[in-house]
């Protein structure tokens, strides 16, 4: 808040690390792999659903260059999830490393590990498999159906909610009799909307290596956002004492919940187990969109009750999600579609959320940035949207009417966590209201809304043969999972009177070593460059969970404001014995302990130095932990507007402004830079980013050539601004942004459209082909 | 068989496959700025210049450069003071995860150039997208890169045209 003067803290600080990545230095996980590693590669299955009756890789094993192949022969069955979550996992445990069934086609069904990868390509050609090919459910709307062929029959399951019917998962909760208030609203609507399985799209492929260190414990350095759970799973599926593994992150580039898995590393692990040799595996393009995680694509319905004057008295909301082959992320996921959705509309007597998690035998879906809100609020805010034409009021005016203000609750905190219970909290910052004033001043909302209404009937439309039109929608995400997400950190000072901060946080390219190390700095008192950070090695850091559930800020954060307090309090009681006075008596500034009433002050680097080699001799430092009592809300208010061709169907989005309530940004630049970066994703997704595939379960464009992502001349203009807000419980006012860019992007397109033209798409991305032909309807 | 090139300004010589990549023999003999984001010539990330002139590695035979100067990220320092255009990106937040940044920062290399070279100064912003649009960037949305490109033609001489 403007009252609140921060030195290093809310202010644009350069990235720690940008110096060696503009410098183009070896710092990511394929730059520094040994060279003599060994090069791995997975021989993958060309059909949706089948059994493997038999693998023959005598062939390639001895080929010149093969160091080991591998087949579900040679490995203990083990039963695991992928997903990088916290311990027990809510996900079912359905996957083995290499097992006998291929679930999707590109289905890991062997591996090989020789000395270049040609060889190893070579070799792959050779391995001979015989399967039983099996029935494939490629639609998730009939997974469920009687009599469709079960795609985890496996005996060694764990968590699975209904295997024979492919249900991976399933969850609801209810409050209020919520048929009853619909059915006396004066108003109800119930509508389905779908959202695609688009693909996280990180530029630098899923890359890890793995070696034996001189203590022959094994090293895995992988582009990973969980280390430490890395580090778990990879213990139960090598069957190797936690204590024998170092898992190392080193640079990334990007992540977007994509790498919230332990998706690759198993198998260079394995490798290096068994040949005792230094192993890597790279991921192509086609694998990361293939092998890794995507969306969970899902069908949500909402139906609502209200009356007259737009007030919304209960809402229904039904999702069903297609986990694809395996069930990462299944439950928790689905939730976050109701639990980061539908308490923004805290007014209601009733709300029920429902979810079923089916399989298919398409490519695994997982974690990807919004993870489920995206999904839960195209529905929703649609809903709401075309509530506001029903009752003859601007959109925005029943959104905002409807909404949560501050100091207000929501009981769905109590009700719904992620995988559990959640917890209560009362909203002690919300400038939503903040939001959409300034939103509407940035967007010229409602010159705009009352000018393109309806504007494809307009004599401009015959004219130009463009109209434009505009839409908004509100959006809230959470800051890590309460009660669940813990971080630490730990500090020690160096006899120049700087500080090492080691963290487990796993900076993803996101910039949180950089906002880590301000709220060090700030809290100690001393310049950013005081700060160096060390951050994701499972031997040299302290436990984090890693980089989900937009925990960083917040908790990784908090964990680094405890740490420093209390080394500032190490500081403070030598400073006290050393100047021979009380410890109250002094205050910190610019790396100097000072005394309030003499003139008495001992500088960091005389403070250490002396501790280090003559008084009172020691090392200050200290360890700190944080978790969640609650998980503050960012709130932002997103506003629209694009343009059409009726000619072509072609949808040009002209700007986009969100604005954000992200309490203090601890670096406003690169705040604003997660908001633009998640406006794009979401961009994609509304217009074109969608895996297809063909009627035998074959992806269809797994390429950057094939799916098309946002590039400089897809778009006008976003803008982002951040309102001045002030969270009690975050470290110096802040809440999480990296995730709730991504939300209501794409539900302000569909609106948009409905402003323009009356025509309301209940399934994205809007292609022209599509566009085109509900126009040609339209005009008749 | 053996590939003369001068990298960065060195003479080398590396001893190549007939079918190799430019991108896989710059990697392989330390030039670990060039980066492989896709592998199909979509993304932009493995871009160098030759004789100053933006290519794709990943596209381009190595056998096919023989003789050629090929410049990598490298080439702008690896201590010291930043180069400029790197120091524009970097005062403006232009990159996050920076996995984007060596194959813009050559593509940037070579529109600065250009604007240098050329007799028309005005640059409309809409030729700013073009030009760098063959380089994806998955983290920022481009709107702080916009500006550092902004400030960069004006840097090298050349006057930006809002749209």
């Amino acid at each position: 808040m403007s009252d609140r003067q921060f030195k290093v803290v809310n202010q644009v600080e350069k990235k720690v690390d940008i110096n060696s990545l503009v410098r183009g230095k070896s710092v990511y996980t394929e730059d520094m792999a040994p060279k003599d590693a060994l090069v791995v590669k997975l021989l993958k299955s060309h059909h949706a659903h089948a059994r493997i009756k038999n693998i023959d890789t005598s062939k390639a094993e001895v080929l010149e260059g093969i160091e080991c192949v591998l087949t579900h022969k040679d490995v203990n069955q083990i039963s695991y999830t992928r997903a990088g979550q916290g311990y027990p996992e809510p996900s079912p445990y359905d996957t083995h490393l290499l097992g006998e069934k291929v679930r999707f086609v590109g289905d890991t069904v062997a591996l090989v590990a020789g000395k270049d990868l040609k060889t190893v390509k070579k070799a792959l050609k050779l391995i001979e498999v015989e399967y039983e090919v099996l029935e494939p459910v490629l639609d998730f709307e009939h997974s469920m159906d009687e009599g469709a062929p079960v795609i985890h029959d496996q005996d060694d399951t764990v968590n699975i909610y209904d295997a024979s019917r492919n249900l991976a998962q399933h969850y609801d909760m209810s409050l209020g009799d919520v048929d009853e208030i619909i059915k006396n609203s004066d108003i109800q609507i119930e509508r389905a909307y779908y959202y695609p399985k688009a693909q996280q799209v990180p530029l630098e492929n899923h890359t890890a290596f793995s070696y034996f260190d001189d203590k022959e414990r094994l090293v895995v350095v992988s582009s990973t956002q969980v280390p430490f759970h890395a580090r778990r799973i990879l213990s139960h599926i090598l069957e190797m004492p936690i204590r024998n593994i170092r898992v190392i992150k080193p640079r990334i580039g990007g992540g977007f919940g994509a790498k919230q898995g332990v998706i690759i590393e198993g198998y260079c692990g394995l490798v290096t187990v068994k040949t005792g040799k230094p192993a890597m595996l790279v991921y192509d393009r086609q694998e990361t969109f293939i092998n890794t995680y995507t969306r969970h694509d899902m069908r949500v319905t909402v139906r609502i009750g209200a009356d007259k004057e737009g007030k919304v008295k209960a809402i229904d909301m039904h999702a069903l999600s297609n986990t694809g082959a395996y069930g990462d992320h299944a439950l928790t996921v689905a939730m976050v579609c109701g639990s980061k959705t539908l308490p923004l509309y805290n007014k209601v007597e009733g709300v029920r959320f429902v979810s079923d998690i089916v399989y298919t035998n398409l490519p695994n879906a997982g974690a990807y940035r919004g993870y489920g809100a995206p999904q839960g609020l195209l529905a929703l805010d649609a809903v709401l949207d075309e509530l506001a034409y029903k009752v003859g009021k601007d959109p925005l005016t029943v959104k905002e009417m409807n909404t949560m203000k501050e100091g207000e609750t929501s009981p769905i905190f109590k009700i719904m966590g992620e995988g559990r219970e959640g917890v209560e909290q009362i909203v002690t910052s919300c400038k939503l209201d903040k939001c959409i004033e300034r939103g509407k001043e940035l967007s010229e909302w409602e010159g705009k809304f009352l000018k393109y209404k309806d504007s494809i009937h307009s004599e401009e439309a015959k004219k130009t043969g463009k109209i434009r039109g505009i839409g908004c929608a509100l959006a809230m995400q959470g800051s890590g999972i309460a009660k669940v997400d813990m971080a630490s950190a730990t500090m020690k000072m160096n006899d120049d009177g700087s500080f090492n901060l080691m963290v487990g946080a796993t900076d993803l390219g996101t910039g949180s070593d950089t906002i880590l190390s301000q709220i060090a700095a700030e809290e100690l008192g001393v310049s950013l460059d005081y700060i160096h950070i060390y951050s994701s090695d499972t031997d040299r850091t302290p436990f984090d969970v890693g980089a989900y559930a937009s925990s960083t800020t917040y908790v990784s954060g908090n964990a680094v404001l405890n740490t420093a307090k209390k080394v500032k309090k190490q500081i403070l009681e030598n400073a006290a014995k050393l100047l021979e006075c009380d410890e109250t008596e002094l205050y910190i500034e610019n790396g100097t302990v000072k005394n309030n009433e003499e003139d008495k002050s001992v500088t960091y680097e005389d403070l250490c130095t002396k501790l280090f080699y003559t008084f009172d001799q020691m090392q200050i430092g200290v360890t700190g932990s944080f978790v969640g009592d609650e998980s503050p809300i960012p709130f932002m208010a997103t506003f629209q507007e694009i343009e059409i061709d009726l000619e072509t169907g072609q949808i040009t989005p002209i700007e986009i402004v969100s604005v954000v309530d992200c309490g203090t940004a601890i670096n406003p630049a690169l705040a604003k830079g997660q908001v633009e970066g998640a406006t794009l994703q979401a961009l994609g997704a509304s217009l074109y980013e969608e895996l297809t595939f063909s009627k035998k379960g074959t992806p269809t464009n797994a390429s950057l050539f094939g799916y098309k992502i946002p590039d400089r001349t897809s778009h006008g203009k976003v803008t982002v601004e951040l309102v001045d807000s002030y969270e009690p419980s975050g470290p110096f006012g802040a809440k999480s942004v990296s995730e709730i860019g991504i939300d209501s992007p794409t539900v302000t397109l569909l609106n948009a459209i409905y402003n323009a033209t009356g025509i309301r798409f209940n399934k994205v991305p809007v292609s022209p082909e599509k566009m085109l032909k509900a126009i040609k309807k339209v005009q008749g | 068989m053996n590939l003369n090139l001068i990298v960065n300004g060195e003479k080398k010589q590396f001893d190549i496959e007939p079918n190799e990549m430019l991108i896989d023999v710059l990697r392989s003999e330390g030039y670990k700025s060039v980066k492989k984001g896709c592998n199909t010539a979509d993304c932009g990330t493995c871009t160098v210049l030759k004789d100053g002139k933006a290519i794709l590695s990943c596209k381009t035979f190595a056998a096919s450069v023989e003789g050629c100067e090929i410049t990598t990220v490298e080439a702008m320092g690896q201590n010291g003071p930043l180069h400029d255009i790197q120091q524009v990106f970097v005062d403006e937040s232009a990159f996050q995860c920076g996995f984007c940044a060596p194959g813009i920062l050559m593509n940037t290399m070579e529109f600065m150039n250009d604007i240098q070279q050329r007799e028309v100064k005005v640059v409309p912003v809409s030729e700013i997208k073009e030009r760098l649009n063959g380089n994806l960037c998955r983290c920022t949305g481009y709107e702080a890169q916009l500006s550092a490109l902004k400030k960069l033609v004006v840097k090298y001489g050349g006057e930006v045209e809002d749209e």
